[in-house]
């Protein structure tokens, strides 16, 4: 029912996947509702992070991958996978956040101010000003403005990753991807992400990646659930780990293997 | 007990080998040294070679090496540096850069004489350069490139994926992502690989005295600053030279003593520019890397 109601900001139509001659995702269709959260769960190597980072065109940069199929991005009913797009037109709306924190050896401003400056942004008031602004907005401004120019690395991991989410949101992304944001860190930094998330569905679609099943649950408005490269059920999040249409999924959710 | 014994037996030669080493290269050192400090002074360094050995200096020699040096740099860095950036990160993997990769990797252990055969060919006959500054500046960076290339491969592969990755996904071409992360980050190693490249480039003889590098000359090459305009001047490039090893080769080959201390003295200059690069380097890296880590 709620389904109906929520617009689409992206849809994957038959979406395949080979690396190489392994075919690693199977005609996934499924639509990734817009200002929600939207989780892939299921076991190691069932293709839900390679399915994430077919989103942002990921698997270009590496020689020997293909993909079969459409994912749709809305307003505009673009493509993703079209050969017409360039792939960095693609990353240019739709952000990222990755496994493990993975600041530029640059300063904490130089980290956020990249995405600016890779898109040409010279006015150097803008730029801090959306620096500040993504701070913000990625919780983190009140514990790094007295040291803006000091090294990332010098900020804890789950401030490093808040970083990287701050990096992520401060060129305005329409879909934001999350692989596995957490598995790197401990439970407080790990809360603190996720309370995160639940703040930014308010301006900006996300799609998270998790092997974490209860963070899947606590954090989620819809949930996909894939196994060997397919998408066995997907549903909206109370409704698949209360009630699973498929024998597969409740197996998996009630923890009868993974 | 038999096994610690193994230990300590496997210790034991493990210093000796390292003392055959290190106890040749110090007693050669010191023993230049002893014959040749006495002969270190302001004039040693200021004077022209000369047929009285306590008049010669070496002002001809340190001068055409740094400058061969020069022309060195000015060709292999950028042309090491840039191929070495295109095969990390810009060639598909291909057959082909199989075969170019094998083929740099073999070049780095041809002999430099072949390198002074192929110059004399095509620099200094083929493209009639004669025998200067540059045509020996082109042949020593033919000799070194190898160098910089696998240098900067090496360095630029120390990167971890994710910041490559993490570029990309902010919408970064591959030429800002070389330009903002990949040669930043990797400067450290390449300039260490550029600086033992020069160390070896040199001490080189071989390729110098193949492409017919003077072994006495008393005169400098032409100013590169003039008076009048265009105030820079590159007649220098055209000019005959000697280098360092070739000085000490000229003066070893003499029977009168004093001549063989002027050799000692010119290597013990020699050995210490080549080992300040190394420090220099090994300087570089400290710096440069303390602001990166992973």
């Amino acid at each position: 029912m709620m389904e109906q109601l929520l617009a689409t900001k992206a849809e994957a139509r038959s979406l395949s996947f080979y690396y190489g001659d392994f075919q690693a995702l199977k005609g996934i269709s499924m639509p990734v509702h817009e200002r929600q959260v939207t989780a892939l769960i299921g076991p190691s190597g069932c293709g839900k992070s390679t399915f994430l980072r077919c989103f942002n065109r990921m698997h270009d940069l590496y020689p020997g991958n293909r993909y079969d199929g459409q994912i749709i991005l809305q307003p505009d009913n673009t493509d993703l996978l079209a050969r017409s797009i360039d792939p960095i037109d693609v990353r240019m709306r739709i952000g990222m956040v990755f496994q493990k924190p993975n600041p530029f050896p640059k300063t904490v401003f130089e980290n956020v101010a990249y995405g600016l400056r890779v898109r040409g942004e010279r006015s150097r008031r803008a730029v801090e000003e959306k620096v500040e602004q993504a701070l913000h907005d990625a919780a983190l401004w009140d514990e790094v403005k007295e040291r803006l120019h000091q090294p990332a690395y010098n900020l804890s991991g789950g401030q490093q990753q808040r970083l990287c989410i701050a990096r992520a949101l401060a060129t305005d992304p329409e879909l934001l991807l999350f692989d596995e944001p957490t598995s790197a860190l401990d439970p407080i930094a790990t809360a603190s992400i996720e309370e995160l998330m639940h703040d930014l569905k308010k301006r900006v679609t996300i799609l998270i990646v998790t092997h974490n099943m209860q963070q899947a649950a606590r954090v989620s408005d819809f949930t996909a659930y894939m196994y060997l490269g397919e998408l066995v059920e997907f549903g909206v999040t109370d409704e698949l780990f209360i009630k699973p249409q498929k024998k597969q999924t409740e197996d998996y959710i009630t923890g009868r293997f993974g | 007990m038999h096994r610690k014994h193994q230990d300590v037996v496997f210790a034991l030669v493990g210093i000796v080998a390292l003392m055959v080493a290190v106890l040749t290269f110090l007693t050669l050192f010191v023993n230049m040294a002893v014959d040749g400090l006495p002969r270190l002074d302001w004039h040693f360094f200021t004077s022209f070679p000369s047929r009285r050995a306590t008049q010669a200096g070496i002002l001809s020699a340190w001068v055409g090496s740094t400058l061969v040096m020069l022309v060195t740099a000015f060709f292999a860095v950028p042309l090491g540096v840039a191929s070495g950036i295109y095969l990390e990160e810009y060639a598909r993997k291909s057959w082909v850069t199989d075969l170019i990769e094998i083929n740099i990797t073999n070049l780095a252990g041809v002999p430099s004489i072949v390198y002074g055969l192929l110059a004399l060919g095509l620099f200094v006959y083929q493209f009639g350069l004669g025998q200067s500054i540059l045509s020996a500046g082109l042949t020593l960076a033919l000799l070194i490139l190898p160098v910089v290339i696998v240098a900067t491969r090496e360095a630029i592969r120390s990167i971890p994926q994710v910041i490559r990755e993490g570029s990309y996904a902010l919408g970064a071409t591959r030429w800002q992502t070389v330009r903002y992360h990949i040669l930043p980050y990797s400067s450290a190693g390449i300039l260490t690989g550029i600086i033992i490249g020069m160390a070896r480039a040199i001490g080189e003889t071989a390729p110098i005295i193949t492409i017919g590098a003077l072994t006495f000359i008393a005169f400098l090459p032409p100013a590169p600053l003039k008076a009048e305009p265009p105030f820079v001047s590159f007649d220098w490039l055209m000019s005959p030279f000697t280098v360092m090893p070739i000085q000490m080769f000229n003066w070893t080959s003499r029977p009168e003593a004093a001549f063989q201390d002027n050799a000692a003295a010119a290597g013990f200059v020699l050995v210490f520019m080549t080992l300040a690069m190394n420090g220099l380097a090994i300087w570089l890296r400290y710096r440069l890397r303390r602001n990166i880590k992973w």
